[in-house]
């Protein structure tokens, strides 16, 4: 292609280059510094100096589920690499593509605990889908182009890439050769859903009187939103979405029933208790939504769909397993329901709605407000009201996510960034720093806690340096409140370390990080005060919100019980 | 129930601790693991023997299929097939009564004597894991046993029925 001779370093950045890369995330170390200096002489590839690697990880995470575009991470030997353990398993519990770039010592010090020297990619096997040790300066285009291949297709995930020293040496150039076609003879995932089973599932769709389709981040990372919907309206059916699915279907349209799960509604998890069909989407039947597995929709039908097998009865066993994307099933299915005789009529769940709409009637997330102290359900509530449902809304994790989850309904996918499967306390700010990189023009909410943000605080200051207005609010009851709840509801009271005691100043802290900063501590000024900090589009607002303490996240699934046992509230059980 | 798993893959640095590593990642049982090199120098093939449940040996080719670096795997226990291991035991033969016992178990066996010295005897032995048990078991009765090292079980599915990339 080219006679042009470039360095390791050099050729990696051309490789992001060529592959559209526009930012990495990262922090600079010994064993990186040459990429650092190829990244200086080059302009296509932006980088953003985080201010600690567990917040780049994020930051990318963020960046890629809200723009579909796999994030890239830049971190040195040793810490470097070791901080950005939990961002990788975070992305990998989520299957979100993410492409680390790992700096190691030289490769003639490797293995001998040079400085800054970790196994990088054996800390991390556990957590990756796959990983490349990289030992060859010539290699390096393809492995990069392997590298973003692995992470985006399948089911993705996070692919960790080990640099070596001596590979980046700016003395040793060597000619740039990348073929952007992937090809692996090792890897060749499902693409198409087997036939047959589509047949299977349409012959049980069509005979159902009591579907659910349950959907989760499969939908999301498939971009299949509106093929869902379409699907939803086609057959009339009620639709449900886990935590890492909401957006996957309007939270306004009238077929959807709501998150199930744990703290999902009473309409949603009664729904699938009582189905004959359910008909699994992108979703994997993870603890939190089935409760006790034994006691899950004992009585149900149920088709699973997902890109990766071993999803498919890993936990709950599926009657019609199908293996494929999910949205060139839909489209299977689609077909498939045009060729049969009956078309499944709009009343054909007419019993079945009127059932859930007795469910619905049970209203499962009503509160009661106070006129002294702010329930942080309200506050949930304000945010959508001035952002008119439009925010990208990154969650921390404890009880403000849940909340975020149930009082912001989500037109749209992707609208809804959260940990979901490994629930990261310190993942939403650094995450809606990402969103708001690619988004600037966008509303973009970090929705906290006082125990999450303290988790990646620091982050303040990049948002200074690259200008990024996010608007965190923080949902603040001085405790570590899902923890506080559990000790509540399973521990006798006794709240052993659920304290955040010697709270900071957060408005302070905001301002002396360069931003504004505010607290709210009555119900009143709630609304101006949510309206306000909307309204400052170029700075970061930090709004502290001092919420009741002893509020608790409801409904929730009674423990080791079935998937519609539920406290509806402190006391009253469905 | 026991198993034997059959896995191809790349002859790639890391890929055997991939599967190691996700064996003990998931709580799956490894009785014994033989790898080496096939007669394309690209590919390993491993054996492991293994036990569990219809569900869990399900997940356990399903976990090593979604490995990137694997290109075929295969529960032989589920066909005709035939296994095979390899054995060497170090037994004291001090006088002429244990060494007449032990070449004559031995012999029943089908096994070899490999090594002798003046008090020991080394006998290699092949065949499955039952025979290999019961013939330490027996030979443990007549003299004692210094050193016993197994190699791990290998399988290979009885006719045309192949792995290959």
């Amino acid at each position: 292609m080219t006679s042009e001779r470039l360095s390791g370093a050099h050729l990696l950045t051309k490789a992001l280059a060529e592959l559209e890369v526009e930012y990495i995330f990262g922090y600079p170390g010994g064993s990186v510094l040459d990429i650092y200096d190829a990244i200086f002489q080059q302009d296509k590839v932006n980088h953003i100096l985080v201010r600690h690697e567990q917040a780049a990880t994020h930051m990318a995470d963020g960046y890629t589920r809200a723009t579909g575009k796999c994030g890239v991470v830049l971190a040195t030997s040793g810490p470097g690499n070791t901080n950005c353990i939990t961002g990788i398993a975070n992305a990998y519990m989520d299957s979100i593509p993410m492409v680390v770039l790992a700096g190691q010592v030289a490769s003639s010090l490797i293995g001998g605990d040079a400085f800054q020297e970790t196994d990088i990619v054996g800390c991390s096997r556990p957590i990756v889908k796959h990983s490349f040790n990289c030992r060859d300066v010539n290699e390096i285009p393809n492995i990069i182009a392997k590298a973003f291949y692995l992470a985006e297709t399948g089911r993705p995930g996070p692919v960790v890439v080990e640099l070596p020293k001596d590979i980046l040496n700016p003395d040793i150039k060597v000619p740039f050769v990348m073929n952007k076609e992937v090809k692996i003879r090792s890897y060749n995932p499902n693409v198409k859903g087997h036939s047959k089973q589509i047949k299977k599932a349409v012959e049980k769709i069509i005979n159902a009187k009591r579907l659910v389709v349950y959907t989760g981040g499969g939908i999301i990372l498939a971009n299949a939103a509106e093929q869902l919907t379409a699907l939803v309206e086609r057959l009339n059916a009620p639709c449900t979405n886990t935590l890492m699915g909401l957006g996957g279907i309007s939270g306004l349209h009238d077929n959807f029933i709501g998150m199930l799960g744990m703290h999902g509604t009473a309409e949603a998890n009664k729904a699938m208790a009582n189905a004959d069909i359910i008909l699994a989407l992108g979703a994997r039947f993870d603890d939190r939504v089935t409760n006790k597995v034994e006691k899950f929709c004992p009585n149900a039908t149920i088709i699973h769909v997902d890109i990766d097998p071993t999803s498919i009865s890993k936990t709950v066993n599926a009657h019609v397993p199908i293996v494929g994307l999910v949205d060139v099933v839909m489209d299977q299915i689609n077909k498939e329901l045009d060729n049969v005789d009956h078309q499944p009529s709009k009343d054909a769940f007419k019993e079945w709605w009127q059932e859930i709409n007795q469910w619905r009637k049970l209203n499962s997330f009503s509160y009661e407000k106070s006129a002294d102290v702010i329930k942080p359900q309200q506050v949930v509530e304000a945010v959508y009201k001035h952002t008119n449902g439009d925010a990208y809304v990154c969650s921390d994790v404890g009880q403000h996510q849940m909340f975020a989850a149930q009082y912001y309904p989500f037109k749209k996918p992707r609208q809804w960034i959260n940990s979901g499967g490994l629930g990261t306390m310190g993942f939403g700010f650094p995450a809606a720093m990402g969103v708001k990189i690619a988004f600037p023009d966008s509303h973009v909410v970090c929705i906290t806690g006082d125990g999450s943000i303290q988790m990646n605080i620091q982050e303040m200051s990049t948002c200074l340096q690259y200008n990024l207005p996010v608007v965190i609010v923080s949902l603040n009851n001085r405790s570590l409140g899902m923890v506080r709840q559990w000790q509540d509801m399973i521990y006798g009271g006794r709240h052993s370390s659920s304290y955040m005691e010697s709270l900071p100043d957060f408005v302070k802290l905001a301002e002396a990080y360069g931003h504004v900063g505010m607290q709210v501590n009555h119900p009143d000024e709630l609304d101006g005060a949510i309206k306000e900090a909307f309204a400052i589009k170029n700075r970061l607002v930090f709004v502290d919100v001092l919420v009741d303490e002893n509020e608790h996240v409801y409904p929730m699934q009674v423990r080791f019980g079935a998937v519609d046992d539920m406290w509806l509230k402190k006391g009253v059980k469905v | 129930m026991r198993r034997i798993i059959s896995i191809l893959l790349e002859n790639e640095p890391g890929a055997l601790s991939r599967i190691v590593g996700l064996f003990s990642q998931r709580a799956f049982n490894i009785e014994s693991l033989c790898v080496a090199e096939t007669d394309e120098p690209s590919l390993s093939r491993i054996t492991i023997s293994t036990f569990g449940d219809d569900k869990v040996l399900e997940q356990i080719t399903k976990q090593v299929n979604k490995l990137v670096d694997v290109i075929k795997v295969a529960d032989l226990t589920e066909r005709p097939h035939i296994e095979r291991e390899i054995v060497l035991v170090k037994v004291l033969a001090m006088n002429n009564k244990t060494r007449t016992e032990v070449m004559r178990i031995s012999d029943i066996f089908r096994g070899d004597i490999i090594d002798v010295g003046k008090q020991i005897y080394t006998v290699q032995l092949t065949g499955d894991e039952d025979k290999i048990s019961s013939f330490i078991s027996i030979l443990s009765n007549e003299t004692e046993i210094i050193e016993v090292v197994r190699s791990g079980t290998v399988g290979i599915a009885r006719g045309e029925k192949a792995l290959r990339a």
